[in-house]
């Protein structure tokens, strides 16, 4: 039996799904779902995430921060762990912390360090862009990006913040055509690895048109760049160390939503998470469920509800965490053992990251796979003001194309 | 920075004065139709590569009633929005105009229904002089079925009759409405486009990339920049090499504006229409404003400028207030009929929140609509099976 997931959204009577009392509390919790979630580390024992550098699991000093704060703490390492070059931090409104805060506090702490090597003249006495290693921009994109593929084609560590991802489209041509293929169309001669993009993107509760989209897609077409969605704030620290150290440019989106919803206790050594190595959150053995960034949590909200109502269920979910390079191999193993595979994201189903992973999948997988695999996505629509809630798959969404996964 | 600014405000301290000693009268016969001639300040214009408009100003005493009154409500307008921001009935981003009344009020004041005007994020106001009701645009804000896009848009995406949007890009209304002015010249209309972005957006590359291609045809297109001194939190000195915006076009005339003077607006506004639609090529106009509040609901606007700042711009510079001086010093109306205006003005914004917060909000089907033409969808809308849609038309 197929369940229409329309009418799952759009009908308050949800004839078609059992257990109601346990979507009506899970909706109340949804509020609060990052705070509840198990995967959040909330305790002051070592991270237990995949993928950290032997030195941090020992480490036991860690913080109570959220994920602004881990991505500022990130940004803070990198910038004092300057060895031979400049490492710099613009974008619009960052001097004093960006929309976001994530730069709060960087631009006094590093405003007094000697460079060894300046790009900027410093005759302009309002400027201090010359001085400073963390600046703010001009409202340019195109302009931003530009300058700092410039900027790591001479060997500088740039990190630029586009302010929301849906802004990132006037610096496409830079991030396309310019960082993405420096290295290649130079012969290797150029680079532009120290080039690093950090951008808030997905929905925010009440984002409309221009301050929720997701355009990690059309990024993952782009041989020559990186990109990287974290789901948390230990994530998103050794994530975005490893981003900022990689020799690629990188693309770095942060879920804004999570900026301060997720809390956890973060290590406060320097520890790098690896790039294009996903990270195996709840092991199962008969669907598997894959996710990045916050949808990670409405996942994992769907496959509580989906164990309840099935007593023996099992799902195992992965976060991507990295979509360029993605790590198709664990993925495909792990399908390999369900036999099941359901995918989520928020940006439209059409040509979307989830297409990726379902046509490698179906070739890796293709006589282990049990039913077609399925896609939960945000619909082909721009991204609607009022209509968010229908639009971003939420638990119910998910849990419905668990169940039909599991009909088949 | 602070200085700077100072002596760059000092400007339209100079061209507003509360009371203008200078300012003569001339009074006509007929009561309504009653026309004032008013001498602006010596320094309510610069001029780049032309001269600027006289300083004479004829406007009759209805004309100053009605923009008091359109400045009045737009303000109100505003603080309700303020007010529904931040108990929550309206999400999304919101940026609101108060302390820039006079550009939109004085800029429409100038021209017919038939120019077009295309802005950028901060556009409740022009929605509203350009023929939104203040219902329309806070039913819009609160995302009802009532709003001016069908509570499909918010804050940043608001339209009406030759008025073609706010826009959430900063910089990308620019090129689009030079699209426009060229389709005005190309149907040989005797129109002209106001394309209005910030002094942030003045640093888009598409903006410079606007103005060659309207002066190499000759469009006519004028190009206003509102500069309120602040790209969100960074001040113009710090963001501009020139801040001189008028002077940024290069081989484009351009004229600096007090845009804290309506009267100094609408009289560089229909110069600048005459200008353009003579064929004598593009033009910027620099409009010197402030605005009171922070760039958007999420910044208190105090971060990057003192309170005293601001307190100053309110108490010296308001055009609400400098207008209001100049209706009692011409005995336009008396102090206890501005008093009912502001009473009135009051009612009319709050019957308005009233009304929208218990519209509904658009139907389930209108996610899916005005993708593409009714008709010509792709035949299913993925993400979306055939049988879903079955139950949608149940």
């Amino acid at each position: 039996m197929r369940i229409s997931r329309l009418t799952s959204l759009l009908l308050p009577n949800f004839t078609n799904i059992p257990n109601k009392s346990i979507i009506r509390n899970q909706l109340i919790k949804k509020a609060s779902f990052h705070a509840t979630s198990l995967f959040l580390q909330k305790t002051n024992t070592p991270p237990s995430a995949e993928g950290f550098m032997p030195g941090v699991s020992q480490s036991r000093e860690t913080k109570k921060m959220n994920m602004f704060q881990a991505i500022n703490d990130a940004m803070s390492i990198a910038l004092a762990t300057d060895e031979t070059a400049g490492r710099f931090i613009f974008g619009e409104d960052v001097a004093f912390g960006g929309v976001f805060r994530c730069t709060l506090g960087l631009a006094e702490t590093f405003e007094s360090l000697e460079l060894n090597i300046l790009v900027f003249a410093e005759s302009s006495p309002t400027s201090t862009a010359g001085r400073d290693r963390v600046f703010n921009t001009p409202l340019s994109e195109q302009g931003i990006v530009g300058f700092g593929i410039g900027m790591a084609a001479m060997g500088h560590t740039a990190i630029a913040e586009i302010q929301f991802a849906d802004y990132i489209f006037p610096a496409f041509d830079q991030l396309v055509n310019e960082a993405s293929k420096y290295r290649y169309r130079s012969g290797g001669i150029f680079n532009v690895g120290g080039l690093t993009v950090r951008s808030p993107c997905l929905a925010v509760g009440h984002g409309g048109h221009y301050h929720s989209q997701s355009p990690e897609a059309y990024f993952t077409h782009t041989p020559g760049l990186k990109v990287i969605m974290p789901r948390s704030p230990i994530q998103a620290k050794g994530l975005l160390l490893a981003s900022i150290r990689d020799r690629n440019p990188v693309i770095f989106f942060e879920p804004k939503i999570l900026y301060r919803a997720a809390i956890e206790q973060v290590p406060l050594v320097d520890y790098e998470l690896p790039l294009g190595k996903a990270e195996i959150l709840k092991s199962g053995k008969d669907v598997t469920v894959v996710g990045y960034g916050s949808l990670i949590y409405v996942l994992e909200n769907s496959i509580q509800l989906a164990e309840k109502t099935f007593p023996g269920l099992s799902c195992e979910l992965i976060d991507l965490r990295s979509l360029l390079p993605w790590d198709v191999d664990t993925v495909a193993k792990s399908v390999n053992k369900t036999g099941r595979l359901v995918i989520a994201h928020e940006a439209p189903q059409t040509s979307g990251f989830a297409a990726e992973v379902a046509t490698s999948i179906m070739e890796r997988c293709f006589l282990r796979l049990e039913a077609p695999v399925q896609r939960v996505c945000g619909w082909d629509t721009p991204f609607p003001l009022v209509f968010e809630k229908f639009y971003v798959p939420d638990m119910i969404r998910c849990y419905d194309a668990i169940k039909e996964i599991l009909e088949y | 920075m602070l200085s700077f600014l100072t002596s760059r405000l000092s400007l339209s301290t100079r061209c507003l004065p509360i009371v203008n000693r200078r300012l003569f009268v001339r009074q006509f016969a007929s009561a309504s139709a009653e026309t004032i001639n008013f001498t602006l300040s010596d320094n309510s214009f610069k001029a780049y590569k032309c001269d600027p408009p006289s300083l004479e100003i004829e406007v009759s005493k209805d004309e100053i009633v009605q923009l008091y009154k359109q400045m009045v409500v737009m303000r109100r307008m505003e603080t309700a929005a303020d007010a529904l921001y931040k108990s929550k009935m309206i999400r999304g981003f919101c940026h609101l105009c108060t302390g820039q009344e006079a550009v939109s009020v004085g800029m429409e004041a100038a021209i017919t229904k038939d120019d077009a005007i295309i802005t950028a994020y901060r556009c409740h106001g022009f929605t509203f002089i350009r023929g939104g009701t203040v219902h329309s645009i806070l039913a819009e804000l609160m995302g009802r079925k009532t709003g001016i896009s069908k509570g499909k848009g918010g804050s940043m995406h608001m339209f009406s009759k030759n008025f073609y949007g706010g826009n959430g890009i900063v910089g990308a209304q620019v090129p689009v409405g030079t699209g426009i002015a060229f389709t005005q010249k190309y149907l040989e209309k005797k129109n002209a486009t106001f394309i209005l972005y910030g002094d942030g957006a003045a640093n888009q590359g598409q903006v410079f990339e606007a103005y060659n291609m309207a002066k190499l045809w000759d469009l006519p297109a004028i190009f206003v920049c509102e500069n309120n001194f602040y790209g969100m939190g960074t001040s113009s000195s710090r963001s501009s090499a020139n801040p001189q915006y008028y002077t940024r076009g290069q081989y484009l005339p351009g004229l600096q504006v007090n845009g804290m003077d309506i009267l100094a607006v609408k009289k560089a506004c229909s110069w600048a229409k005459d200008w353009v639609i003579n064929e004598q090529g593009p033009l910027i106009l620099e409009m010197v404003t402030y605005r009171y509040g922070g760039h958007s609901m999420s910044d208190p606007g105090t971060s990057y400028r003192t309170r005293e700042e601001i307190q100053h711009m309110r108490s010296t510079k308001d055009p609400i207030t400098g207008l209001r001086q100049r209706i009692l010093d011409f005995n336009i109306l008396s102090e206890a009929e501005m008093k009912q205006f502001d009473k009135e003005a009051r009612a009319e914004v709050e019957e308005a929140v009233n009304k929208a917060q218990n519209d509904p909000q658009p139907d389930p089907d209108e996610l899916f609509a005005d993708i593409y033409v009714k008709g010509t969808e792709p035949p299913t809308i993925r993400g979306r099976e055939r049988e879903e849609f079955a139950v949608m038309q149940q």
